[in-house]
């Protein structure tokens, strides 16, 4: 497949490294400001080396990359929320040419579900997006198997950054400021952690798995969901939970048509509370009872797989 | 006739009683009129409810039939009766509130989850580290009525969301705490 890859993040990039591993041809990428086009295939180590050394991919204005040879946009900027851009537009150009689309960015697949899914049944592409919740953990693909129908709830952790600082709380007593500061030295939590810490990032993965699992009968967005964050949280709250074999996890319910988002009390080695930045979710469907998936969730290479997962999948 | 509704089972009734003399005997008569064994009766004399009742805890055997009719005649006689049934409080939870506990009275936010009914106070853990000026936080261990988990559940969010408190509830979705 020739791959069209939009944003030259820690996913983009990634996506660029692996393509070749996996079959596949990069022809066009671009950052917010630049674009790099070649209809026989970027090489990969030149394009990502540019963008290293000057800032940009290339000198082509980014819109060139609409125009190159590409069967797949691979959309990879930053996820926005209300409108989704600049991610919806430019899904909604490559469906428009007929092309298909595979998403790390959750803005579209969590704002504006049904848009989306309108454009595509207009369109003869597809849309793909089982990187959007929990990277390279197969729970979209997972529910998609065994029959979003099936399925009645899905809960646990979908973000790593959270889980960190819960974890690190509760194995040292520290309190939360103190962690979340270790965390960003470590280069775990990003400089602007606000997402992750105040539940939105996991609210909006759990209101693409509603999305999914509704089929289109509800549209989920963010609004929708009832989200509290692990900002109050203190370090003598995990210790009481440790007392009683317990621990604070920050989880997502997905359940009766609804998405919450809080710290909840779980089992402290049970299935819904991974180690450091790990994930964990707990999928409850008919005929398999209760299915678990943990592993790590997000980073670039992580969630580029899950993009050339989908990729795949788009020819099957 | 109704053989099979027979079998005789134990229960717990927790009832509540004013504190005034000959009231423990009449909350007694119900439970003898409609034909209840009585096995037990723990009187805790010193211990008043928030409420100024006296807690008693009566256990009795009886068959459903006649265990539906004694609640009945209590309620009947003016008697508050707390819990009855054998499997009253089956399910157990955890939460953790954390704010100004001891400055929103404790005490009353106790009474408060305690007045929810579905739901009795089995243990508490207090962890306040920097006096009770500051944040302290608390571990309640709750039994709750069979099925009135999501119930409780809501109350205890009113009354953290009246003081102000945070609630950490236990992870329910699916039926579990
Ligand atoms: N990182 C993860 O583990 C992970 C996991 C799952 C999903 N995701 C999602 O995947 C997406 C990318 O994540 P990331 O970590 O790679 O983000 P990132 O490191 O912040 O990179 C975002 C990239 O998008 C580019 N960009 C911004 N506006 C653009 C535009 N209008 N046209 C083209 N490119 C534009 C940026 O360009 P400049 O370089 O010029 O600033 C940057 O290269 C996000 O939506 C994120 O939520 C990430």
């Amino acid at each position: 497949m020739r791959l069209c890859v939009l944003g030259a993040g820690a996913v983009g990039s990634a996506v660029v490294e692996l393509a070749a591993e996996h079959g596949h041809a990069v022809t066009a990428f671009a950052d917010s400001e630049s674009a790099a086009v070649d209809a026989d295939g970027l090489d990969a180590d030149a394009v990502l080396s540019k963008k290293r050394d000057d800032g940009v991919v290339g000198e082509a204005p980014p819109e060139a990359v609409f125009d190159a040879a590409y069967d797949v946009l691979v959309e990879a900027t930053p996820t926005t929320l209300g409108d989704a851009e600049p991610g919806f537009s430019h899904v909604e150009r490559a469906l428009a040419d007929d092309r298909d689309v595979v998403l790390a960015n959750k803005g579209p697949v969590a704002e504006r579900y049904a848009d989306l899914r309108a454009l595509e049944a207009e369109s003869e592409g597809t849309v793909r997006f089982g990187a959007t919740v929990g990277g390279a953990l197969p729970i979209l693909s997972t529910i998609e198997d065994v029959g979003p129908s099936r399925v009645s709830a899905v809960y646990g952790v979908l973000n790593g950054t959270a889980n960190f600082v819960l974890s690190r709380m509760a194995a040292e007593g520290l309190d939360y400021e103190h962690v979340l500061a270790e965390a960003q030295d470590l280069g775990v939590a990003e400089a602007d952690p606000t997402f992750d810490v105040d539940g939105t990032d996991t609210a909006l993965k759990g209101v693409i798995v509603a999305n999914v699992l509704s089929d289109g009968e509800t549209e989920f967005t963010l609004d929708d969901a009832d989200v509290e964050g692990i900002q109050e949280l203190s370090g003598s709250m995990l210790d009481l939970a440790q007392e009683d074999g317990q621990t604070i996890r920050l989880i997502v319910e997905v359940a009766d048509g609804g998405v919450r988002v809080g710290p909840r009390l779980v089992p402290e080695n049970g299935a819904v509370a991974p180690s450091g930045t790990e994930n964990a979710v707990q999928i409850e469907a008919d005929y398999c009872g209760r299915l678990g998936i943990t592993g790590r969730g997000a980073g670039g290479p992580e969630t580029a797989s899950a993009v050339l997962t989908d990729v795949e999948r788009l020819t099957d | 006739m109704s053989e099979v509704h027979n079998d005789v089972q134990a229960y717990t009734l927790r009832l509540e009683l004013v504190d005034e003399p000959g009231e423990l005997l009449r909350s007694l008569q119900p439970i003898a009129e409609h034909g209840g064994n009585l096995l037990s009766i723990f009187h805790e004399r010193g211990n008043v409810t928030p409420r100024g009742y006296i807690p008693v805890e009566v256990d009795i055997e009886a068959t459903p039939d006649r265990f539906d009719n004694i609640v009945e005649g209590l309620s009947d006689a003016g008697i508050n009766v707390i819990q009855a049934g054998t499997e009253r409080y089956s399910e157990r939870l955890t939460i953790i509130l954390s704010g100004h506990l001891i400055e929103t009275d404790l005490s009353d936010t106790l009474t408060q989850i305690e007045a929810t009914r579905n739901a009795t106070v089995t243990d508490i853990s207090l962890s306040a580290p920097a006096g009770s000026i500051d944040v302290s936080s608390a571990r309640f261990q709750l039994a709750a009525a069979s099925g009135a988990t999501e119930e409780v559940l809501a109350a205890m969010r009113e009354i953290a969301d009246e003081k102000d408190l945070q609630l950490v509830e236990p992870l329910t979705v699916g039926g579990r705490a």
